[in-house]
């Protein structure tokens, strides 16, 4: 049975069985490759989407939990705008090696500083529990505190 | 010739069982004449600089710069980015003479997919030698040898090296073709003509042509094979931090990695691979996998089974319904019995083999070692963030083609070849192999295992593609680890507590004759004892001591020893750091001094000093925090670095601050230097102070991040200041320089601020 979701604002129908992850639905199904696959456990966070506006990661989450449900990818926020002070931050502090984790990253920031606009290093440090194998983080966490300082609580 | 350029000849000597099968070949045409084997040689182009149009109307004016009709230049650089910077860095050497910016909308960078001879890592190839010193009828001969492979690859942090003079002279050769072709349309002297952002330009008659307009012209013109190359005091992009030319799209998802690249019709692979290290398939029972949704076919490897699918999520839930029955395999190697069986072997005995010799350090330890002390180090895998795999597809005709994340397209191309031998079928021509982006390589990514699995389930479905993509569990359970390691150093000081002499027995195991078991064509091994990566970071100190004997002992299990970023120096610098440590204060001085007044080369000394004050050595810290001090010159850069450590009541240790001094020679990407110090940082405290892969009865015991934990944001340092010092000396590589000091950093910082020394990794103890 098809499951109906909205994924970057447009209504999907899903022909998968119900607990498909919502990460491989993604991938397979609606081609959007943008979320990463890294762990399938919910560790790093290189899959993290955006359920009903709030960070989640989709490696673990079953699409049939999701009718109705609202699902935003990096390939939609950043189409809307709303990634672009991050996005700019990121490129500002040059903060990738192989950009794997980016998305993810980016995603998970964009939740953080929606509902906490200017973070401490120390609410950062707790929220942004993403992977980066590479160890940029602390070029991540700049480019947070630069997006924050930019756009102020208007993200 | 310097300490660090012995030690990097280290990394690339696995090249030299591919130099013998190179050479019996060669021999091979000598023996049916010397003049048609230097024919057979001399047929392949290790310049690349002539021009050609493509038949699509692209102008390839040397194997590095095309120009398409519409006017849009690309880069060919046929390096591995894998978050590097190999793009960024390598492509701004061809720019700086090409006259081109990175930014400009009409550039783009790419991974070539041909093989041309001139891609051939001839660093990497001929022992650590730069391709401009690489002269003489006998480096004439070698390199032809390998530009007839070619041994295109990455690693061994030798791509700018390697880069550094050959890629500007494509860039200078490129341009002055376009300038010779609009001096020719304009009939005005070449000498005239300036090259500007994409343009030629003549002031006198006020001309102006974009090169996308010249290039067709140009690219008939005779190449520039000895082009002046610019002065550094006229460098516009080297030297400066041009942005990476690859970050814009990972910010936004669109890059494509090797988990995404290939047809996106493709059929997906799961493998399902034996618990026991080395296990077979005896049979397999695939009835409940087959009668799975959406599952295609199923595969028997020699030691996988593999589920094809029309969804990934499928083949690998099927392949968990495969009941299989497993053949061989070791189930008795355990790590904690091999640590101690290390220990036991550099403790008593004088086995293994002596690597180096100064002096004579046995005469001078016989009245007893001042300073005596064991550690030991356990395997570490990769785990780069996209796990290991792989997409291969045999067309209908008989052709290949291939797309992954490789750190070498020889990897691709061997998966192929070793796919579609165990299938039992042919090839048609040259494997068509596409080096994706990589997410994260670290030195794991020239093996073909994965690209082999991923063949021989495509060789099930001619003419679909099969994207293969293992677990996080199997990336960690069934790759290939760095080495573990055991050693005992003693030293002797004088009465004013100089160096008097140093033994060290390190016991590991051997690298590449492990890498090249798996990975390239057999032939008779070498002795084991001879391992390069075993000793490298313990052989060579960069101090002055008279007596000092290295000696190494290779100790063989079933485990799969793999590259792994900086290698045997992961450990090495760790013991031989933190025990320079120790000699410092047994002999009562200050242990920066110590490491700057016996500093062997000068290089090193500088850097030791500008640490001293960049770092405010000796300034006061608040109460419960320490600083540690580490050093080392690897892959021909020099890096020091002091670590800050705060220790809370609870023990717990954070890394407070970190400031590294490099000298990496002529900088071309200072951001790029600055983030790859601060990365291998992070990676040094992941294996010093996190986790490692233990092995129990023949079985890894980690399988995810829970219980390989890498350092996170909360566990990174809270600062990492990185200064370069300016130099007029050759590059040096930046991708493996930076990890060696920090973990011996570190632990000399937790030792001044606790009196404990900590010997054995990992040291679990950062908050």
């Amino acid at each position: 049975m098809a499951i109906i979701l909205t994924v970057n604002g447009e209504s999907r129908s899903l022909d998968v069985e119900p607990e498909k992850p919502l990460l491989w639905a993604l991938r397979e199904d609606l081609h959007l490759t943008g979320p990463k696959f890294g762990c399938g456990l919910g560790q790093c966070g290189a899959c993290t989407v955006q359920l009903n506006g709030a960070a989640v990661r989709s490696c673990l989450l079953p699409v049939g939990a999701l009718a109705g449900a609202s699902v935003d990818t990096i390939e939609g926020l950043t189409r809307s705008g709303a990634l672009k002070s991050l996005q700019d931050a990121w490129i500002a502090e040059q903060a990738q090696q192989c950009g794997y984790c980016i998305p993810g990253f980016i995603v998970a920031a964009h939740s953080l500083l929606r509902q906490t606009p200017q973070p401490t290093d120390a609410e950062i440090d707790a929220a942004i529990t993403n992977i980066c194998r590479c160890g940029g983080y602390l070029r991540a966490k700049a480019a947070i505190r630069r997006a924050a300082n930019a756009t102020g609580a208007a993200l | 010739m310097s300490e660090t350029s012995k030690s990097s000849r280290s990394a690339p000597n696995m090249t030299r069982r591919l130099f013998l099968i190179g050479g019996s070949v060669v021999a091979g045409v000598a023996a049916t004449g010397l003049i048609v084997g230097a024919g057979w040689l001399a047929s392949h182009d290790t310049e690349g600089l002539s021009g050609k149009i493509d038949e699509d109307g692209t102008a390839r004016l040397n194997a590095y710069v095309w120009i398409r009709p519409d006017g849009s230049i690309t880069l060919g650089v046929p390096r591995t980015e894998m978050g590097q910077g190999v793009f960024t860095g390598l492509a701004t050497l061809i720019a700086e003479e090409l006259e081109i910016d990175l930014d400009d909308p009409r550039v783009s960078v790419v991974h070539p997919v041909e093989q041309l001879a001139v891609y051939t890592n001839f660093m990497l190839a001929l022992d650590g030698v730069r391709p401009e010193d690489q002269t003489g009828p006998v480096m004439w001969a070698q390199r032809k040898l390998f530009a007839s492979f070619p041994y295109i690859g990455t690693g061994a942090s030798v791509s700018t090296m390697g880069a550094w003079v050959s890629y500007r002279v494509a860039g200078a050769s490129a341009r002055e073709m376009l300038k010779s072709a609009a001096a020719r349309r304009w009939a005005a002297p070449i000498d005239e003509l300036v090259a500007d952002r994409g343009f030629v330009v003549h002031a006198g008659s006020g001309q102006r042509a974009a090169y996308g307009d010249l290039a067709v012209e140009a690219a008939a013109m005779p190449p520039t094979r000895r082009p002046d190359l610019k002065p550094a005091s006229e460098f516009r992009r080297i030297g400066r931090d041009i942005p990476r030319v690859d970050l814009r799209a990972k910010t936004r998802g669109e890059a494509i990695f090797g988990i995404d690249a290939g047809p996106p019709d493709c059929l997906y692979g799961a493998v399902a691979m034996g618990p026991l290290l080395g296990a077979g398939v005896a049979s397999f029972d695939g009835r409940a996998a087959r009668a799975a949704r959406g599952v295609v076919d199923i595969v028997q490897g020699p030691d996988f089974i593999g589920v094809i699918a029309d969804s990934w999520w499928r083949a690998s839930k099927a392949a968990e319904l495969l009941e299989i029955v497993w053949t061989g395999g070791d189930s008795t190697f355990s790590s904690e019995t091999h640590a101690a069986a290390m220990r036991q072997v550099v403790a008593t005995g004088a086995t293994g083999k002596v690597r180096e010799t100064l002096g004579d350090a046995q005469a001078a330890l016989t009245i007893g070692a001042l300073v005596t002390a064991d550690y030991s180090a356990p395997l570490q895998v990769h785990a780069f963030m996209e796990p290991r795999g792989g997409t291969a597809l045999f067309h209908v005709d008989g052709t290949a083609e291939m797309w992954g994340s490789a750190q070498s397209p020889l990897a691709l191309r061997w998966g192929a070849e070793g796919g579609a031998e165990l299938a039992g079928i042919k090839i048609k021509g040259d494997v068509v192999c596409h080096v994706a982006m990589t997410g994260g390589g670290f030195g794991g990514r020239s093996e073909k295992r994965e690209f082999v699995q991923a063949a021989v389930m495509a060789a099930r479905v001619p003419g679909r593609a099969v994207k293969l993509i293992w677990t996080r569990q199997q990336d960690i359970q069934h790759g290939v680890y760095r080495s573990h390691a055991a050693a005992r150093l003693e030293a002797r000081l004088n009465d004013d507590g100089a160096p008097l002499a140093f033994r060290a027995h390190v016991a590991a195991q051997a690298l590449q004759e492990s890498f090249a078991l798996r990975n390239l064509p057999q032939m008779a091994g070498g002795d084991l004892m001879d391992d390069e990566f075993g000793i490298e970071g313990l052989a060579n100190l960069p101090y002055e001591i008279p007596n000092v004997e290295v000696r190494f002992t290779h100790m063989q299990t079933p485990v799969q020893i793999g590259f792994w970023r900086c290698n045997g120096h992961s450990f090495n610098v760790y013991f031989a750091e933190t025990f320079i440590d120790e000699m410092a204060r047994a002999a009562g001085r200050d242990p920066l001094e110590y490491r700057i007044a016996y500093a062997k080369d000068k290089r090193g000394r500088k850097v030791l000093e500008r640490l001293k004050d960049l770092s405010g050595w000796g300034v006061p810290l608040p109460e419960g925090w320490a600083r540690g001090v580490a050093f080392k010159p690897s892959f021909e850069s020099f890096v020091g670095q002091v670590a800050e450590v705060s220790v809370a009541a609870d023990g717990a240790i954070q890394v407070e601050r970190v400031v590294a001094v490099v000298d990496c020679g002529v900088v071309v990407n200072p951001d790029i230097v600055r983030s790859q110090i601060e990365g291998s940082i992070v990676w040094g405290l992941t294996a010093g102070y996190q986790g490692g892969i233990t092995y129990r009865d023949g079985v890894v015991e980690q399988s995810s991040f829970a219980d390989y934990p890498v350092t996170m944001m909360k566990t990174a340092p809270r600062r990492i200041e990185v200064h370069i010092v300016e130099s007029a000396e050759r590059p040096g590589g930046v991708g493996e320089p930076g990890t060696p000091p920090i973990a011996p950093a570190v632990a000399n910082a937790i030792f001044a601020a606790t009196g404990k020394r900590l010997r054995e990794l990992p040291i679990q103890l950062l908050a």
